[in-house]
């Protein structure tokens, strides 16, 4: 029993390191003083501040958009690639799905430079260079969730509803759609999740006056830590936590029920 | 001809891979085979060899090693408590361990500081307890602690992951043939789980190595690691040359480095993200 | 590496977590230009904005302010030839350099109504980045030198840079993250000019701030002031702005410009070659010597202004402050950065990852 215990307190351990620096953010959004380890009473202004924090605003808003676009101009750019890839010759698929690699297996700071020393030359560095950047490797990530579901897919079935006179775009949604739905969908969050996260890549492709919430961080945290942003911590914090468990009771949920079909 | 019709969807993308991957690399090494005039030159890859590059790329090498090395540690018998535990809801697991990273990885790294600082809450409890101040922040160490924080779920999952995969009869069979403890560890466990460790290591390893945000965040500026270099002459020293000579040698130092372990890993099947 | 990520994900929808998607806002923001429209560049809170709405109120020209955070960022960004704004904002030296490229248009002072305003001093003190004082036009000034916990620090003690290698401070001091600035207290301890190119001098420079590195605490910029207020270090090598900043934060924080000489930076406005409408340029740079809107600016800032109109109206004490307004005496002992050449630079840079390799 002593093993037992002995791996309870090793698990408590993790998770206190885990834990406790958010812990200590989240009880320091509510201290009515700006000392870090000195409580002067609760308070709620540092949200307050914080919500009126024109760049941390600006921030979150341009994240949302960036996040969004990008997620969603990838996943409709890389079902379509990923259907165009099912269907070629070995020989090309391999070429494809090579250069598809390249962005995933690239250290970020390496992309991002690559990146911006193209844009530098044709465009200027803006929200449209981010964006695209975001898109570019968040494409891999839907290929790679749909592609899989494209080869289980019965392929005759698409071709014999062609045969029976549908319409390759009924067909399509007929056919198709439902054999890739989950896998677009799985690639499309996992877009979501790569642009919220991204930093390197952003901060080489950005221009003046455009920032995410990492790129508008890094300059905050080297100017000083505010309080505002322990809020901002908090908020985050609960916004995941919940976005989590929405997520896991649907899906828990969703279980149940199709069990019950059976 | 219906199915180099369906090839066709995959144009755009063709179009996109040609502009916004192949393009930028190959800007990349063009930049880091030329000089700001324009010449061919060899210079800006071949300054790894310089003595101060040298030592960032050791630097580098050594916090990226200890920091996978602590993470493993860590992780392992961590992933074999979980395992134990028999946690029905595995979704419950995987939360735990996902959730601290959808926050914003600039806000883990913010609270470090505040832990860490001369004047933070970690001293102030050193101090209480009559230790008086002990120097982190501004560290190799305070380093290092930033990337097994921010690296650490990454061995977790992936070692908890293979580890789940193990059937409990393999266990029990070798028990009963009265194999001890130590043996299942080192002949059924890690083996088994091999693949997931090897994952698990890429998956640190490679951002720690590359990192430039934990070391300038938590090492004050005094830690330089490759990483930092590249990024230096990028945003202060403007020699964008040697930026790019360096980082074709960090690309293959990446790439070098993930085969090695690919020789590890004959399975190959914890490397698989889909 | 986005693969680790991909992984966690994968084991995140494996174990069941699947969800509906978002609906998309995706608006892109374009910037129409007008031909009514300023756009000018400055460094971030370092303008009061209601001076662009009088001056928008005033003229009808609308102005639109973007912020940057270091001169090197603009020069990034600015050589890539990714900007096109109409004035800049920037340090002496970043003037030079851009002079020297070509990169600056002339202004045309003849028709300025206040120009007069400013400090012929410091109009002086600008020829060794602008020579003939045709392609700036100077905002703000200061020292640099260091801010104190006098606490921990005497004040005599700061008299001189050789504090900063006090061995008593060890994890005390916090130096600037940049080049220039580490060098000068090195530069000026061994009896050098703070502009020179001598490698022999700078490599001087550089032993000496190897010896210092196991003394400091961090390199850093704009941390400095809050890492003080906040008592972590006993004194930083800083601008005189960041130290009015750190002292309104902390009343036991001093500043002080070491009697061996230091840096007098003077920021500057300049038009650059893309201004599209020099006319309004040069108006805008007018009513900003205006006395009243150089008051606006300097109450917002609170950093030394050359506006000697608007000096007139500070009270005895706000002009006795040396951290915003070094004495004629310190002034005499700063001098101003000279942009390195080409291979000075690649000199700086290098003795600079080799200071931080150590």
């Amino acid at each position: 029993m002593v093993k037992k215990a002995a791996s309870r307190i090793y698990l408590a351990l993790i998770f206190l390191f885990l834990y406790l620096p958010i812990l200590v953010l989240i009880v320091l959004s509510f201290n009515n003083s700006k000392s870090r380890v000195v409580w002067g009473g609760f308070t709620l202004k540092w949200y307050a501040e914080c919500f009126k924090n024109e760049t941390i605003t600006n921030a979150f808003v341009t994240t949302i958009q960036i996040t969004l676009a990008a997620a969603i101009i990838s996943t409709l750019l890389g079902t379509l690639a990923a259907i165009g890839i099912s269907a070629m010759k070995k020989k090309n698929k391999a070429i494809m799905l090579g250069a598809t690699n390249i962005p995933l297996l690239n250290a970020d700071i390496v992309t991002g430079i690559a990146m911006m020393l193209l844009f530098v030359k044709f465009i200027n560095l803006g929200f449209v260079t981010v964006l695209i950047a975001h898109i570019t490797f968040d494409i891999p990530y839907v290929i790679l969730n749909v592609l899989p579901k494209l080869n289980q897919a019965n392929r005759y079935t698409y071709e014999a509803a062609l045969d029976l006179g549908a319409t390759p775009l009924y067909a399509f949604f007929r056919i198709t759609w439902p054999e890739i739905k989950s896998g677009v969908f799985s690639g499309f969050l996992m877009a979501v999740t790569m642009s919220l996260d991204d930093f390197s890549i952003t901060f080489f492709t950005k221009g003046a006056g455009v920032n995410t919430l990492s790129t508008m961080l890094y300059t905050e945290l080297r100017k000083g830590i505010r309080p505002e942003l322990y809020a901002l911590s908090t908020i985050l914090f609960l916004i995941a936590f919940l976005l989590l468990l929405v997520m896991n009771h649907r899906s828990s949920s969703e279980g149940k029920g199709a069990k019950q079909a059976i | 001809m219906r199915k180099s019709g369906r090839q066709l969807f995959a144009g755009p993308y063709l179009i996109w891979i040609i502009g916004f991957i192949l393009l930028p690399l190959a800007m990349i090494i063009y930049y880091a085979f030329t000089t700001s005039g324009g010449t061919f030159t060899f210079e800006n890859v071949a300054a790894i060899a310089d003595p101060v590059h040298v030592r960032s790329i050791l630097l580098s090498l050594k916090l990226g090693i200890i920091c996978t090395i602590v993470c493993l540690l860590l992780a392992y018998p961590l992933a074999m408590i979980l395992n134990g535990l028999k946690i029905k809801q595995q979704n419950f697991v995987v939360f735990i361990f996902i959730l601290p990273m959808w926050m914003n990885f600039m806000l883990r790294i913010l609270a470090w500081r505040l832990l860490l600082s001369n004047n933070g809450i970690v001293n102030a409890i050193f101090q209480f307890f009559g230790f008086g101040t002990v120097k982190m922040l501004n560290t190799q160490t305070a380093v290092v602690f930033g990337m097994v924080y921010d690296f650490l779920p990454f061995m977790i999952l992936p070692i908890y992951n293979s580890m789940a995969r193990i059937k409990n009869d393999v266990i029990e069979a070798a028990k009963d043939l009265g194999a001890s403890d130590a043996i299942i560890l080192f002949k059924i466990i890690i083996p088994l789980t091999l693949s997931g460790i090897i994952s698990g290591i890429i998956m640190v390893f490679v951002p720690a190595l590359t990192s430039f945000v934990i070391s300038d965040l938590l090492g004050g500026g005094k830690v330089l690691l490759i990483g930092n270099v590249i990024e230096q002459e990028f945003m202060q020293g403007t020699n964008w040359n040697l930026g790019s000579g360096l980082s074709v040698v960090l690309m293959i130092f990446v790439i070098a480095s993930m085969a090695l372990m690919n020789i590890f890993d004959k399975d190959g099947g914890g490397t698989a993200v889909w | 590496m986005k693969k680790r990520l991909a992984m966690l994900f994968a084991l995140c929808l494996m174990t069941g977590v699947l969800s509906s998607c978002g609906k998309d806002s995706g608006s892109t923001e374009t910037t129409k230009k007008d031909d009514n429209t300023l756009v000018i560049l400055n460094y971030g809170k370092y303008i009061d904005e209601s001076v662009l709405d009088q001056f928008e109120k005033e003229t009808g020209i609308k102005v639109k302010l973007e912020e940057y955070e270091s001169p090197e960022e603009m020069y990034t960004k600015f050589s890539a030839g990714s900007i096109n704004y109409d004035l800049v904002c920037t340090s002496d030296y970043m003037v030079e350099r851009l002079i020297n490229e070509d990169q600056v248009l002339e202004i045309n002072f003849d028709d300025f109504e206040y120009y007069k305003n400013l400090d012929s001093s410091i109009i002086e003190a600008s020829q060794i980045f602008d020579p003939e004082n045709k392609y700036s036009m100077p905002y703000f000034y200061g020292t640099l030198g260091i801010l104190y916990n006098t606490t921990m620090v005497s004040d005599e003690e700061v008299s001189t840079w050789n504090v900063l290698w006090d061995e008593a401070y060890k994890d005390s001091i916090i130096m600037q993250n940049s080049v220039r600035d580490s060098f000068t207290p090195a530069l000026r301890l061994s009896g050098y000019d703070i502009n020179t190119t001598d490698e022999n001098q700078l490599n001087d420079a550089l032993d000496l701030l190897i010896r210092q590195k196991p003394l400091v605490y961090a390199y850093y910029v704009d941390e400095t002031g809050d890492e003080m207020a906040m008592g972590n270090a006993a004194m930083a090598l800083v601008y005189s702005g960041e130290a009015a900043y750190a002292m309104e934060l902390n009343d036991d924080l001093s500043y002080s410009v070491p009697e061996e000489g230091s840096n007098l930076w003077i920021d500057s406005w300049f038009m650059p070659k893309s201004c599209h409408n020099t006319e309004y340029a040069e108006k805008f740079l007018d009513f900003l010597c205006r006395e009243d809107i150089g008051m606006l600016n300097f109450d917002y800032v609170y950093y030394a202004t050359p506006n000697l109109a608007v000096k007139e109206n500070l009270d005895e004490e706000t002009l006795s402050d040396t951290t915003i307004f070094p004495t004629d005496e310190t002034l005499a002992n700063c001098e101003v950065y000279k942009q390195y050449d080409i291979d000075t630079t690649k000199l700086s840079n290098y003795l600079w990852k080799k200071l931080k390799s150590e």
